[in-house]
C-alpha cells in the first residue's frame, strides 16, 4: 500500500516524541526512589509528598494566579491587535504588528535580560506582577495567531448587515463578532495559560524569591532525592497541558463548524 | 476633503492596534532599547556609567571564550536545526500526501501535544534519561551488562544535540506542512504526465515548491536553539555553556550589565545576518507564490 | 427637481420604446423620486471612484445599476447604503439629506452579495435580527418573522440553523431579514451571481414578483446585462465611475448610446460608413456592404467618441438570413457568403460577408435566425440573402 513506509516512520517519530514523557507517570507511580528500571511496585506516595509540600502548593498558588492573569491580559490585547490588523489598513501596519509579534521568534532570554535590566534600572521590585509582565508579552504573539484566524474568517459583510439591520457599531460587535470569535477567545485563553504554565525562562528570571511550578522543578533538580515528587508533579503538569489543549481544540473546530469553514487541521 | 474615509480607516486602525503596540512598546522595544544603550556604556561598581564606549565590543570580539561558546552554540544549532529539519520532512509528507483529510487534524493534534507540554520538563527528562543514575546507567547495570556507569550520555554537546532536537522536533513539522498543503495536487500529475517517475517529480516538483515551508523550519528551530538556556544549564551540566548562559552571567553572576548587552546585541546580529544570508541564498524559492 | 426620467447623459436620449406595460411606466413616472444623487464624487485616495453621478430613482421603481467590475456601481449603492462617505455632492432619500445620516439611520436595506447571514443564529433569528428594538411583543414579532418567511417561500423554516441553508434559502432569509423592517429602498448587491444558471433565473421572476407585491423601491448592482434586462423597469450603465446610460431596458438594448453601451449589452455588428451629407431631418451615409442609406436623426446615437471611424450598428437579429433564391419579405436585401455556422438549438448564428457594389466582401458580420419548423438552415461556404431594414440601424460618430 502507498506511504506505509512513511506511516511506519511516522509512527516511530510518535514514539520518539512521547517515550520521554510516557517515563513521568511511570515513574511518579513507582515506589523505588531512583529513577531505573526494573521498577520496583506501585504507589501514590509522591503524589501524597506532593500535596504536602508547603512551597510547592506556594508555587502551584502562583504559577495559577500568573497564568489567569497572563492569559486574560494577552487574550485582550490579542483581540485589539488581531482585529486592527484583519480589518483595518493602517500607515506603518507591518512594522507595527512585526513588533508585536517578534516575541515569537526571539529566545526568551534576550526578553528576560532585557526586561529584567530595565525592571531593576527603574527600581521595581521583582514579584510575580513581574513574571505577569512578561508572559501576557510573549502570549501575545499566540494569541494574535489564533484569533486573527477568528476574525479573518469572518465575511466583512456580516457586521455591516447587522449595522444595516439597525444596530450600532457597538452592538454589532456585541451581537454578532463577539459570538462568532468567542470559541477563538476562548481558544487564544487557553493556550496562553499553558504557554505561562509551563514557562520556565522569564519567571526563573523576573520572579524574584517567588516560585513557580516550573522554577520550583528546577531549583529541586539538583536533589536525586526530590527527583520521584518532581516525576509526579510533572505528570499533573503534562495531564493539565494535555486536558487544556484538547477542549482549547475543540473551541477551535467548534468556532470552524459555526462559520461552515472546512477544517485545515491545528494551530499556527 | 477627498480621501476622508482612508484617514478615517487609518485613524480606526490605529487607535485598535494601540494597546497591543504600546504594551510591545513599553515592555519589549524600551527594553531592547535599553539593552543597545547598555552595549555602548562603562561598567562601574554597582552601576552603569553612561559614556559611550566601543570597548565592551572590543572586548567580546577578542575573547576567546566568547569565540568559543559562540562556535559552540552556532554548532549545536547547525546540528539541532539539521537533524529536525530531515526528521521532520518525512513527517510533514506523510501528513499532507497520505493522511486522509478528516484525519489530519487528530495527526496535527498528536503532533503538537509534546511541543506544548512544559519545556522544561522535557529537557529534565532527558537528564532523567542519560544521567549518571539515570534510566539508561541505572537498567543497564542491573541488568548486569555494565559494572560502572556510562560516564560519556550526559555533560556534552551530543547530548545536548539530542535532547534540544527532540524538545523542537514539532516546530519543524508544522511549516512544512503547511507548505506542502498548498501545493496544487494537480502540479504533480502534471509532472507524472509530462514522463517523470514519482522520484523525479518529488524532486522537481515537490520539493521546490515545499521549500518555503523548509526555510521557515529552519529559522523557527535556529534562532530559538542558538538562545537556548536550559539545555546546556541541566543536560551541559553547567560545563559546556552557550551563548545565552554567557549573557545570563555577565548580566547577572558578574554584574557586568554593558558586558552582557554587548555580548547579547553580538549574538543577536551573528544570529540575524545568518539568517538574511540563508534567506538570500534561496531567495529563488521564496519568489515562488502559489 | 424638474427632470422626469434620465439626466446621466449629457444629452437626451431617444424617446424609449415601451414593450412592458405602458400602465407601469406611467405609474412611474407619476411616483415620487425616492432616491436623488446629485454630482456625486467619491475618492479613495487618489483613485476617483465616482465622477459625478446624477440620477433619479423612483418610489415603488426596480432599478439596475449595470457594468463592469470596478465601475463604481457597487460604490455607488454602498454610497446610497450609507457604508461609504461620499467625498462631494448630495445623496436625498425621499427627500431627505443622507449626509450626516449612518448606515443604521437610513431608511434603507440591504441584501448583500454573500447574503451575511449570521451563522451561530436560527433562521427566525436572523430574520429577526433588525427587530430587537422593536417596541412589539414577542408573540407579534414571531408573527412578523412568519409572515416574512412566507413571503419568500421559506414558512416553516424559522428553527434550521442557518449555516445549513443552501444558496438559494440564504438568498431568501437575507430578503425576509431586510423586508421585514419595511425599508422605503431594498438595495441587492449582486444578489444572484452565486447562484446557478436555474436557480438564478428562478430568483429573477421571485424577485420581479416579490418587488410588484411590497412596492418597495429596489436597487440591484448586477454585472449581468440579461439579468439588468429581464428584471428591471430602469437601467444605469456605468463605466469608470460615470453613468454612460440611463434608460428603459428595451430603449438602452435597441437605442444604446454608444459603442461602449453597445457592446455591453448584447451582441452588436459595427460596419464602416461614410458619412456623406447631413440635414435637419436625416443623414446620408454609405455604409460598408449595404450601401447609401438616409438615417433620421432619432437613429443616429448623440455620444460620439470622436477620433473613431463613424459605423453603423445593429443587432444580429436585426437581419434575416435565407439560402440564395428563396423569396424575402425584407424591404432590402443583399447577397452574402456564409463563413461559419453556429447551431445553438432554438437558435442558429451565422457568420457572414456582405458584397460590396465593386464585388469584394464586407467585414464580418453576426446574424441570428430562430430555427423555426420547416426552415432550412443555409450550409458553409454557400450563398444567401440576407434581409434587413433601415430602421434597425443606429449611426454611432
Amino acid at each position: 500500500m502507498k506511504g506505509s513506509g512513511l506511516r511506519a516512520y511516522a509512527i516511530a517519530y510518535l514514539i520518539f516524541l512521547y517515550a520521554p514523557i510516557l517515563l513521568l507517570p511511570i515513574f511518579a507511580f513507582n515506589s523505588g526512589t531512583i529513577i531505573a528500571f526494573p521498577l520496583k511496585g506501585f504507589t501514590t506516595d509522591w503524589f501524597a509528598q506532593m500535596l504536602a509540600n508547603q512551597t510547592l502548593r506556594r508555587a502551584f498558588t502562583n504559577s495559577l494566579i500568573i497564568a489567569i492573569s497572563s492569559a486574560t491580559f494577552a487574550t485582550c490585547l490579542g483581540v485589539f491587535a488581531a482585529r486592527a490588523s484583519t480589518r483595518f489598513n493602517f500607515p506603518g501596519k507591518t512594522g507595527i504588528m512585526g513588533l508585536i509579534m517578534l516575541p515569537l521568534v526571539l529566545p526568551e532570554i534576550i526578553i528576560a535580560m532585557s526586561m529584567l535590566v530595565v525592571l531593576l534600572a527603574i527600581g521595581v521590585k521583582l514579584s510575580i506582577f513581574t513574571v505577569i509582565l512578561g508572559h501576557t508579552l510573549i502570549c501575545l504573539p499566540y494569541t494574535i495567531a489564533i484569533l486573527s484566524t477568528a476574525f479573518n474568517s469572518l465575511d466583512k459583510s456580516l457586521e455591516e448587515a447587522a449595522y444595516d439591520l439597525g444596530e450600532t457599531k457597538w452592538s454589532a460587535f456585541r451581537l454578532v463578532i463577539l459570538p462568532l470569535v468567542m470559541p477563538g477567545i476562548i481558544s487564544a485563553l487557553l493556550m496562553s495559560f499553558t504557554i505561562s504554565l509551563d514557562e520556565f525562562i522569564i519567571a526563573f528570571f523576573l520572579a524574584g524569591n517567588e516560585p513557580t511550578l516550573p522554577t520550583y522543578i528546577f531549583s529541586q533538580l539538583r536533589f536525586p532525592k526530590s527527583i520521584p515528587v518532581i516525576m509526579s508533579l510533572g505528570t499533573v503538569l503534562v495531564v493539565m497541558s494535555i486536558i487544556l489543549l484538547a477542549v482549547a481544540e475543540y473551541f477551535r473546530r467548534r468556532g470552524l463548524a459555526r462559520t461552515g469553514q472546512k477544517d485545515h487541521g491545528g494551530f499556527l | 476633503m477627498s480621501s476622508t474615509r482612508f484617514d478615517a480607516e487609518a485613524r480606526q486602525g490605529l487607535a485598535m492596534v494601540s494597546p497591543p503596540l504600546i504594551y510591545a512598546v513599553l515592555m519589549l522595544a524600551a527594553p531592547l532599547i535599553t539593552i543597545l544603550a547598555y552595549s555602548f556604556f562603562k561598567d562601574g561598581y554597582l552601576e552603569v556609567i553612561r559614556e559611550f564606549t566601543l570597548e565592551n565590543y572590543r572586548a567580546v570580539w577578542s575573547d576567546p571564550i566568547f569565540h568559543k561558546v559562540m562556535a559552540r552554540s552556532l554548532g549545536v544549532a547547525f546540528a539541532v536545526t539539521l537533524a529536525t529539519v530531515l526528521l521532520a520532512f518525512p513527517v510533514a509528507y506523510f501528513l499532507s500526501f497520505v493522511v486522509p483529510p478528516e484525519r489530519k487534524a487528530l495527526w496535527i493534534f498528536l503532533i503538537t501535544i509534546p511541543f506544548w507540554t512544559s519545556y522544561l520538563i522535557r529537557v529534565f527528562l532527558w537528564k532523567v534519561i542519560l544521567g549518571h543514575n539515570g534510566v539508561i546507567n541505572s537498567t543497564l547495570t542491573s541488568l548486569g551488562i555494565i559494572d560502572e556507569p556510562l560516564g560519556f550520555l550526559l555533560y556534552n554537546v551530543q547530548a545536548m544535540v539530542i535532547t534540544l532536537a527532540h524538545a523542537y522536533a514539532p516546530f519543524a513539522i508544522l511549516p512544512i506542512y503547511v507548505a506542502l498543503e498548498k501545493i496544487d495536487r494537480s502540479l504533480l500529475e502534471a509532472g507524472r504526465d509530462l514522463g517523470e517517475s514519482r522520484l523525479m517529480t518529488f524532486w522537481r516538483v515537490t520539493l521546490p515548491l515545499a521549500m518555503p515551508g523548509v526555510i521557515a523550519a529552519t529559522l523557527i528551530v535556529f534562532i530559538p536553539t542558538i538562545g537556548d538556556y536550559v539545555t546546556p544549564e541541566l543536560i551541559g551540566g553547567g560545563k559546556m555553556p552557550m551563548v545565552a548562559n554567557m549573557v545570563q552571567a555577565n548580566m547577572l553572576a558578574l554584574d557586568n550589565k554593558p558586558m552582557g548587552s554587548a555580548l547579547a546585541v553580538t549574538a543577536m546580529l551573528i544570529v540575524t545576518v545568518i539568517s538574511l544570508i540563508y534567506l538570500f541564498l534561496n531567495r529563488r524559492f521564496l519568489r515562488v507564490k502559489q | 427637481m424638474t427632470d422626469t426620467t434620465a439626466t446621466a447623459s449629457a444629452t437626451k436620449p431617444p424617446a424609449p420604446r415601451k414593450a412592458k406595460s405602458a400602465n407601469r411606466y406611467a405609474e412611474l413616472q407619476a411616483a415620487k423620486p425616492m432616491i436623488e444623487c446629485r454630482e456625486v464624487h467619491k475618492y479613495y485616495g487618489d483613485y476617483h471612484a465616482l465622477r459625478g453621478i446624477n440620477l433619479t430613482i423612483r418610489e415603488g421603481e426596480f432599478f439596475s445599476l449595470l457594468g463592469p467590475s470596478g465601475c463604481g456601481k457597487t460604490t455607488l449603492l454602498r454610497t446610497i447604503a450609507g457604508f461609504e462617505d461620499i467625498s462631494s455632492g448630495v445623496v436625498l432619500i425621499d427627500g431627505k439629506d443622507m449626509a450626516d445620516v449612518p448606515a443604521n439611520k437610513r431608511p434603507t436595506n440591504m441584501v448583500f452579495q454573500s447574503y451575511a447571514i449570521f451563522p451561530h443564529l436560527t433562521v427566525a433569528e436572523n430574520v429577526a435580527f433588525g427587530l430587537r428594538r422593536d417596541p412589539r411583543s414577542k408573540a407579534e414579532k414571531a408573527a412578523a418573522v412568519e409572515e416574512a418567511l412566507k413571503m419568500v417561500g421559506l414558512a416553516g423554516y424559522g428553527k434550521r440553523a442557518a449555516h445549513a441553508l443552501s444558496g438559494g434559502q440564504r438568498q431568501r432569509v437575507a430578503l425576509a431579514r431586510a423586508l421585514i423592517l419595511k425599508p422605503k429602498v431594498l438595495l441587492l448587491d449582486e444578489p444572484l451571481s452565486a447562484l446557478d444558471r436555474k436557480m438564478r433565473e428562478q430568483m429573477q421572476v421571485e424577485l420581479i414578483k416579490l418587488q410588484r407585491q411590497v412596492g418597495i423601491t429596489f436597487v440591484l448592482v448586477t454585472h449581468d446585462q440579461e439579468e439588468a434586462l429581464v428584471m428591471s423597469d430602469r437601467i444605469a450603465v456605468m463605466f469608470e465611475g460615470q453613468i454612460a446610460q440611463l434608460d428603459y431596458p428595451e430603449a438602452l438594448y435597441s437605442r444604446p448610446v454608444s459603442r461602449r453601451v453597445a457592446d455591453f449589452i448584447g451582441v452588436m455588428n459595427f460596419l464602416p460608413v461614410t458619412i456623406l451629407s447631413e440635414d435637419a431631418e436625416t443623414v446620408r451615409v454609405d455604409v460598408e456592404g449595404l450601401g447609401e442609406i438616409d438615417l433620421p436623426h432619432s437613429q443616429v446615437a448623440a455620444k460620439g467618441e470622436d477620433d473613431e471611424q463613424p459605423m453603423i450598428g445593429f443587432r444580429p437579429e436585426a437581419m434575416s438570413i435565407f439560402p440564395e433564391g428563396q423569396p424575402q419579405t425584407a424591404p432590402r436585401q443583399n447577397g452574402a457568403v456564409i463563413d461559419e455556422v453556429v447551431y445553438y438549438g432554438d437558435m442558429t448564428y451565422y457568420d457572414a460577408r456582405l458584397d460590396e457594389v465593386d464585388g469584394t466582401l464586407s467585414a464580418p458580420v453576426r446574424i441570428s435566425m430562430r430555427n423555426v419548423f420547416g426552415r432550412d438552415i443555409p450550409d458553409v461556404g454557400t450563398r444567401a440573402t440576407v434581409g434587413w431594414s433601415p430602421s434597425s440601424l443606429i449611426l454611432f460618430r
